[in-house]
């Protein structure tokens, strides 16, 4: 665990359910401040439900999440709206208000919560969008853009409200390796040049890596493993191994649960 | 045997669950309305994309409405000797009944399931959430909007319906079939009271604008954010929001008439 001033997220003992189907089954992990922070884990173990419950969207059963010191779950509506203002999330699909366009979708946010004037809007919009290298894409509307556009367009309207953090779901999933590329250096970039803490929700391996200083990774509930990647190269767990290789089989096995194979097929042929 | 009677439970324990969250949505619909008053601009879009925009199929419904009245009631009419009185029987049966009724299942069609389908489709591709998460309150800034201009723009509909109707029955009536012009005005005029008749027909505009509008808008926050979710969304918009204009109109006029 880190030291108080050094975590911006702290979740401790987090229970979250759907259903019959437990997601979190005591979960405690601390997000550092100013790092790129990776969430792994394989699909389905409720990585973006983590995310959405940082962001106060759902509550957990029990446990807490603090965010820069204030428990998420116990915040007034006006509280929680007041922290999101210091959050961005980029969501995997972008988000972006199909019925304005790239221009006005990255405005969007300061027109809600400012009164600034139509000219301070246009610098603060053109200078996020060019940082993102869409300024050329400004009339284009949502529907225009390529998969890795739309989320660059949607990272621009993330930052344009000067977030101390900002949450990424699946970034890089379906993306060409080229749009890959722009998107990796933009959330490095993004993250040294305006000193934010970043968190990101991923399965892709060598991509999360890659720019990540702290990896953190999920399976059935809880945390397996979490340290930074040269920690988790080298750690003994077989299961982070076979998840870090990619082996089909292992401690995660190959096959479902199922009877006996040799049982089974005797049993059919009778 | 028991279980079917648990399937039966289930089955109702989840009507009444969904009714439920449709209440307290509603709760929080009428809380947001008050943030319109620092934007009417948003109202205004609402306005347009639901009350203008349906316009077009009110007043050709209407006028089509109105002549067939026209022409069933001279059929009828006729064989009395009192063909006079189209003018008050086309005139009470849109202001009371047809109206208010048809321009109710108009705009469940029209509107309301747009509106459903535009908000589950916000939903299903995380824009209500991306709105969540910036801090904006989707029941001020989508939900609140929509709902008041359904409100505002269902009984102008309806009136404007009835009028309509009223003309095409003269159409038929005094340009078609040769009734007196001034019988089928007077009659229509000494036998529609303002407030029993007109009135009436508008109070039923603004209750069904109400319900409709907040069927079209939490079937669309509620769905299963899938293609199939909006889908079955949209055909309950349309089902639930025709039957519930049937069922209120049967009470409506019991009370009023």
């Amino acid at each position: 665990m880190l030291e108080e001033g050094q975590t911006l997220v702290q979740i401790r003992d987090l229970y979250f359910s759907r259903g019959s189907n437990d997601i979190f089954r005591g979960l405690s992990v601390d997000i550092p401040r100013g790092k790129v922070t990776t969430i792994l884990g394989p699909s389905g173990t409720g990585k973006t439900t983590l995310l959405k419950m940082i962001g106060g969207q759902l509550k957990p059963n029990k446990g807490s999440i603090k965010v820069d010191g204030l428990d998420v779950g116990s915040l007034s509506r006006s509280q929680l709206y007041d922290l999101r203002k210091r959050m961005g999330m980029l969501f995997q699909s972008g988000a972006l208000l199909t019925d304005l366009s790239v221009y006005e979708n990255v405005a969007y946010p300061l027109r809600e919560h400012t009164n600034l004037p139509e000219s301070l809007i246009s610098h603060l919009v053109l200078m996020r969008l060019h940082a993102v290298g869409l300024r050329g894409a400004k009339d284009l509307s949502p529907a225009e853009l390529s998969g890795g556009m739309a989320r660059r367009a949607a990272l621009a309207r993330a930052l344009v409200f000067d977030p101390m953090m900002i949450m990424y779901d699946e970034p890089f999933t379906g993306q060409d390796p080229i749009s890959m590329g722009v998107l990796l250096e933009l959330i490095r970039t993004v993250n040294t040049a305006l000193g934010l803490t970043s968190l990101m929700v991923s399965h892709d391996l060598q991509e999360a890596i890659s720019i990540s200083d702290y990896l953190v990774v999920i399976s059935e509930g809880v945390v397996v493993e979490a340290g930074s990647p040269e920690q988790l190269k080298s750690s003994e767990s077989a299961w982070i191994q076979q998840f870090l290789q990619g082996a089909p089989d292992g401690p995660v096995p190959f096959q479902a649960p199922a009877p006996d194979y040799e049982t089974q097929l005797l049993g059919a042929l009778q | 045997m028991s279980g079917f009677l648990q399937r039966f439970g289930a089955y109702w324990l989840s009507i009444l669950e969904r009714l439920g969250r449709a209440t307290l949505f509603l709760f929080q619909l009428l809380g947001a309305l008050f943030s319109l008053a620092k934007r009417p601009s948003l109202l205004i879009k609402q306005l347009h994309a639901s009350g203008v925009m349906t316009l077009s199929i009110v007043l050709v419904s209407g006028l089509f409405v109105g002549m067939v009245l026209a022409l069933q009631a001279y059929n009828t009419l006729i064989d009395f000797g009192q063909e006079d009185r189209i003018g008050t029987l086309v005139a009470l049966t849109l202001v009371r009944e047809l109206g208010p009724v048809v321009t109710g299942l108009l705009f469940a069609g029209r509107a309301g399931s747009a509106m459903t389908a535009e908000i589950g489709l916000m939903k299903a591709t995380e824009q209500l959430s991306g709105l969540e998460m910036m801090a904006v309150d989707p029941f001020k800034r989508i939900y609140a909007p929509r709902f008041l201009a359904g409100f505002i723009a269902l009984p102008m509909l309806a009136a404007m319906f009835s009028a309509v109707g009223v003309l095409g029955g003269h159409l038929v009536g005094v340009e078609v079939l040769g009734i007196d012009a001034n019988a089928y005005w007077s009659q229509m005029h000494n036998s529609v009271s303002f407030i029993n008749d007109v009135c009436n027909g508008l109070i039923k505009g603004l209750v069904f604008g109400f319900v409709v509008s907040w069927i079209s808008i939490f079937e669309g926050a509620d769905c299963i954010p899938t293609s199939e979710g909006v889908s079955s969304a949209t055909t309950r918009t349309v089902v639930h929001s025709s039957l519930a204009i049937l069922s209120l109109d049967f009470l409506l006029t019991a009370v009023m008439f």
